[in-house]
């Protein structure tokens, strides 16, 4: 791998509306392992933040601990980033979301910060419906650790030292669809074409939205035997796929007639669901979970956009927060002054 | 029998069930006593438990203005069989016993060096009302009638109490007013009122007492008004005794007065987070993004945040959290007052971790502290943390009033917003570019193209890049050390008094007492006890950790110097030992653990006895044998 990141970059790269081009939406060189499928994923959130015409700067990327919680150093360096504690990712965004409601606020979280350590929070956050994008990349093993089972890993699967793992996976997407999540979509970090997409209508929607992502650890759970290697994925996918369409823009994929959905988010964008099978409904929760379960059953892993509720209301909204963000109220709103002090001072008297 | 005599010195208690109506009649009779002018100080000593078991409610009188508590009880008033052999055994000789006579007293239950006045409460309360409930809360309210004629409270004042509590529900005024009739009138015939101990308007109170516009609040309330006024938005939080009314009172206040007025919308936000770590984290979370953010948790909330504070003062972000410590370990005694977290507060985490205290001792420090405690988390961007404790947060305590300067602007430490980062070349988040070991932070949205930088627990060089190497690593630690040396000149500073004259000085040692918190009051009254007897102690009041430069000297000042605090292994002693580099025999300690708040009395004997015993002959250290 290279460790030196070329400042040269063509002089007529596209530009978005913002008049950036997608070198702004550069992060720091990687570290991870070459090959990684977390790599793919900063790529698609960059092109994700790049097509949608996210400012850098109006971006603020969370993370636990773990190789995926580092991967936002890798991806839009011209916004604040917060590495903060193992499995505690969704209350430091919980915060950061009541304090200033204005940014688009992206989290990079793993399957052991998210399915073991942060579990509590993680619910919680569907709970509270905060508005934020959430991926995990979901790769089975603890990387930075060298290769432990993590609670993601597939029943029966082998692990890189040859066990076989006797406990059953926590599916994420099917947990946070049974928590009420308005947004819930599972990817595979190999199929550009889905993710990018995918991430943009997450970050267009108006609360809390999930992202699964099977992100293949090519150093420890690539081999055969391992439920989330590359080979095992891409052989099992049944994937959705689909095109996001930014508000005030008229481009419309042609599909073939009943097999196409359309949905439109809070922002006014479109997100284009080409579907797997034509009884598929993103806009049922009990079948969506029975359509993810099936395919659990039949050994598939159903990827796309499994669930969505285009009109939630989400954190700031249910507590009732005014529209200007708590953290540019200077004194004059927040400080009520002398006069009512001396009337609290009277009245415990 | 010599009865106990006194105006406006005395100690009443009140023996209860708990979930019986108890509190507020209780409150009813301090209140109407702080009303007449009379310095007085009430504590609630309650089970941690909600209907059932047995609850004190202990009231000091005093007219030299004493909030701490003294020791020892001179009436009894007892309503709880189940505790009612510790309650008469408790009353000092020439004390008395007020009980309910309804059944008759168990013989064993007879003293003959105190005075017993029975009133049949049970019976008078099913004679006069027809629904138990009523039966139940009245019978409190007439025997606050009752006290009212022993000790001479004005009925008056009692009557307009409850005309401002129940304000145009005039059928609860009456039912009340009619059961304390009830209470006065019962004791006016039966027995000779009033007491040898009791209550006089102005009296022998003292002139600065008499003179000022005290209020009675509890610490909890004034910390969360302090959360107001301080500019607060951001509140996060997990329900635990005896912290979980700060956050109330914030609600409370805050639907008052934070209300958009175009919108009607909140400009704060209050969540009641899955857990303390949660709670610790969204805090974080707030602070990081520019807003100013509480927690309030007790003892066990303090470990469950313990990892989050690390990430906070490596990472160098504002934390405001109010700790109203209880007896610990563990689940210890929720509802027992104890300053028992100084350590854990101090050092919490992993690695080489220091933390900005504060130590309110009355509810104006409380309120003071916490507007305080904003402005020194944002100009130190590391976390502060406020020792409350059970006693101050809970009880009502007679205070000076609040005050607020209207000039009063939020320090916002070192931020620069869009402009300043244009205007700064070279901006490293963790430089320290003015050597006071507090670099620039700058805010998530700020700036297209400067200022990001990537806020991690691990370490990193000046320009918060990731680094591991040695010496990136050790810069950035001595820097936070450096820090902490600055914060030292920002905190409150410790308070002293002149010393005590004592004409004939019975030691030629010069001796000194420190002390914080909640047992600063009845630290200062045992001074002046044990100055009677010819012991003058000078005083040094802490308030703040890092400590001050005056505390080293304090100590150097002094041949013997009595640490007075409540908790098991001299917390605040070894703090002291630990960053003054004292040597531990120059500090004796005087402690309290039994979860009731220390007396004066207690101090007091502690102090007598350390200073009428010899120093112990130094026992050899025998050679280790293999």
């Amino acid at each position: 791998m290279s460790y030196v990141m070329p400042k040269f970059r063509h002089p007529n790269l596209p530009k978005n509306d913002l008049g950036y081009t997608i070198a702004d939406y550069d992060g720091s060189i990687s570290t991870l392992c070459a090959g990684c499928g977390h790599d793919s994923i900063s790529a698609a959130i960059r092109n994700a933040c790049f097509l949608s015409s996210i400012p850098p700067h109006r971006i603020a990327k969370l993370s636990g601990i773990g190789c995926s919680s580092k991967t936002p150093t890798y991806f839009v360096g011209k916004s604040h980033g917060f590495n903060s504690v193992h499995g505690r990712m969704p209350s430091v965004a919980t915060g950061a979301s009541l304090a200033n409601c204005d940014l688009t606020y992206i989290g990079v979280s793993g399957d052991g910060d998210t399915a073991s350590i942060g579990m509590g929070q993680f619910i919680h956050l569907i709970r509270r419906n905060v508005n934020m994008t959430y991926l995990v990349a979901n790769n089975g093993c603890y990387g930075l650790t060298k290769g432990q089972d993590s609670a993601t890993a597939d029943l029966g699967a082998v692990s890189k030292y040859g066990q076989t793992n006797p406990f059953d996976a926590i599916d994420l997407a099917s947990l946070a669809m049974l928590q009420g999540a308005s947004f819930v979509g599972r990817s595979f970090s190999g199929d550009k074409e889905q993710l990018e997409p995918l991430i943009r209508a997450a970050m267009a929607h108006n609360g809390f939205a999930f992202i699964d992502i099977v992100s293949p650890c090519v150093t420890f759970n690539n081999h055969p035997g391992s439920g989330k290697s590359y080979a095992e994925t891409r052989e099992n996918l049944d994937a959705m796929s689909m095109d996001f369409v930014p508000m005030r823009k008229e481009i419309r994929a042609q599909y073939d007639a009943g097999t196409t959905q359309g949905v439109t988010l809070h922002d006014g964008s479109v997100i284009h669901l080409h579907k797997a099978s034509a009884d598929y409904r993103t806009d049922d929760r009990t079948a969506a979970m029975i359509s993810t379960q099936k395919a659990k059953d039949e050994g598939r892993l159903l990827t796309g956009l499994l669930y969505l509720d285009p009109n939630t209301q989400d954190l700031n909204q249910n507590l009732r927060l005014a529209a200007r963000p708590l953290n540019t109220l200077g004194k004059d709103e927040l400080c009520p002054g002398s006069r009512v002090l001396d009337s609290i001072n009277e009245g415990l008297r | 029998m010599k009865q106990i005599e006194g105006i406006n010195d005395f100690v009443v208690k009140f023996a209860n069930v708990n979930g019986s109506g108890s509190a507020s009649a209780n409150h009813l009779f301090a209140k109407a006593i702080f009303r007449m002018g009379i310095p007085v100080s009430p504590r609630n000593i309650f089970p941690s438990n909600i209907q059932g078991l047995p609850t004190w409610y202990e009231v000091r009188v005093s007219s030299k203005g004493y909030l701490g508590r003294r020791g020892g009880v001179d009436l009894m008033l007892s309503v709880n069989p189940q505790s009612m052999e510790k309650d008469v055994a408790s009353v000092e000789p020439g004390g008395y016993f007020v009980y309910d006579s309804t059944k008759p007293l168990a013989p064993h239950l007879k003293r003959d060096d105190i005075s017993y006045f029975g009133i049949p409460l049970t019976e008078m309360c099913m004679r006069e009302y027809t629904t138990p409930r009523l039966q139940q809360l009245l019978k409190n309210v007439v025997y606050v009638g009752a006290m009212a004629a022993l000790l001479d409270i004005e009925f008056g004042v009692l009557k307009s109490l409850l005309n401002d509590q129940f304000k145009g529900k005039e059928k609860l005024i009456s039912s009340n007013v009619h059961a304390l009739e009830m209470g006065y009138q019962h004791a006016t015939e039966t027995f000779s009122c009033p007491l040898p101990i009791r209550l006089q308007r102005g009296g022998n109170v003292a002139p600065h007492i008499l003179e000022s516009e005290h209020i009675l609040m509890n610490g909890n309330t004034a910390a969360a008004l302090g959360a107001i006024y301080g500019g607060a938005t951001v509140a996060a939080w997990y329900p635990i005794t005896p912290s979980t009314s700060v956050v109330d009172a914030f609600a409370k206040y805050a639907e008052r007065m934070r209300i958009d007025p175009g919108t009607g919308k909140r400009n704060f936000a209050i969540v009641q987070a899955e857990d303390e770590l949660s709670a610790m984290g969204m805090v974080v979370g707030a602070s990081w993004n520019g807003a100013r953010a509480f927690t309030a948790t007790s003892g066990p909330g303090l470990s469950l945040m313990s990892e989050f504070l690390g990430l906070a003062y490596f990472a160098e972000v504002p934390v405001v959290l109010i700790d109203v410590q209880r007896s610990g370990p563990s689940t210890g005694m929720p509802t027992r007052s104890q300053q028992s977290d100084i350590l854990a507060a101090a050092y919490a985490s992993h690695g080489d971790t220091k933390h900005v205290l504060l130590f309110p001792a009355t509810p104006r420090e409380c309120f003071d502290m916490t507007v305080q405690s904003f402005d020194l988390a944002e100009q130190l961007q590391t976390p502060v943390i406020i020792l409350s404790d059970l006693d101050l947060g809970m009880n009502d305590w007679m205070s000076p009033p609040l005050e607020w300067d209207d000039n009063y602007q939020m320090n916002r430490g070192k931020v620069l917003d869009a402009d300043g980062l244009d205007k700064t070349e070279n901006w490293g988040r963790y430089m320290d570019v003015d050597g006071d070991g507090i670099p620039y932070r700058t805010l998530p949205g700020t700036h297209p193209t400067k200022g990001a930088f990537f806020t991690r627990g691990s370490s990193k060089n000046e320009m918060a890049v990731y680094s591991e190497l040695g010496e990136d690593y050790v810069q950035n630690m001595d820097r936070l050390l450096r820090k902490f040396e600055t914060a030292k000149t920002y905190v409150p500073q410790p308070k002293t008094h002149p010393p005590i004259k004592v004409t004939k000085p019975k030691t030629k040692q010069k001796l000194g007492a420190l002390f914080f918190g909640t047992s600063a009051s009845p630290a200062y009254e045992a001074v002046e006890m044990l100055a009677e007897e010819g012991y003058p102690i000078d005083t040094m009041r802490i308030r703040a950790f890092p400590f001050h430069i005056s505390l080293d000297e304090f100590i150097h000042g002094h041949d013997r110097v009595f640490v007075i605090e409540q908790n098991r292994d001299g917390q605040m002693r070894r703090l002291i030992i630990n960053e003054c580099e004292i040597p531990p025999g120059k500090l004796t300690p005087v402690l309290n653990y039994s979860g009731t708040p220390i007396t004066a009395r207690d101090i007091a004997g502690q102090i007598r006895q350390a200073l009428n015993t010899k120093k112990a002959d130094v026992v050899p250290l025998h050679t280790e044998t293999v």
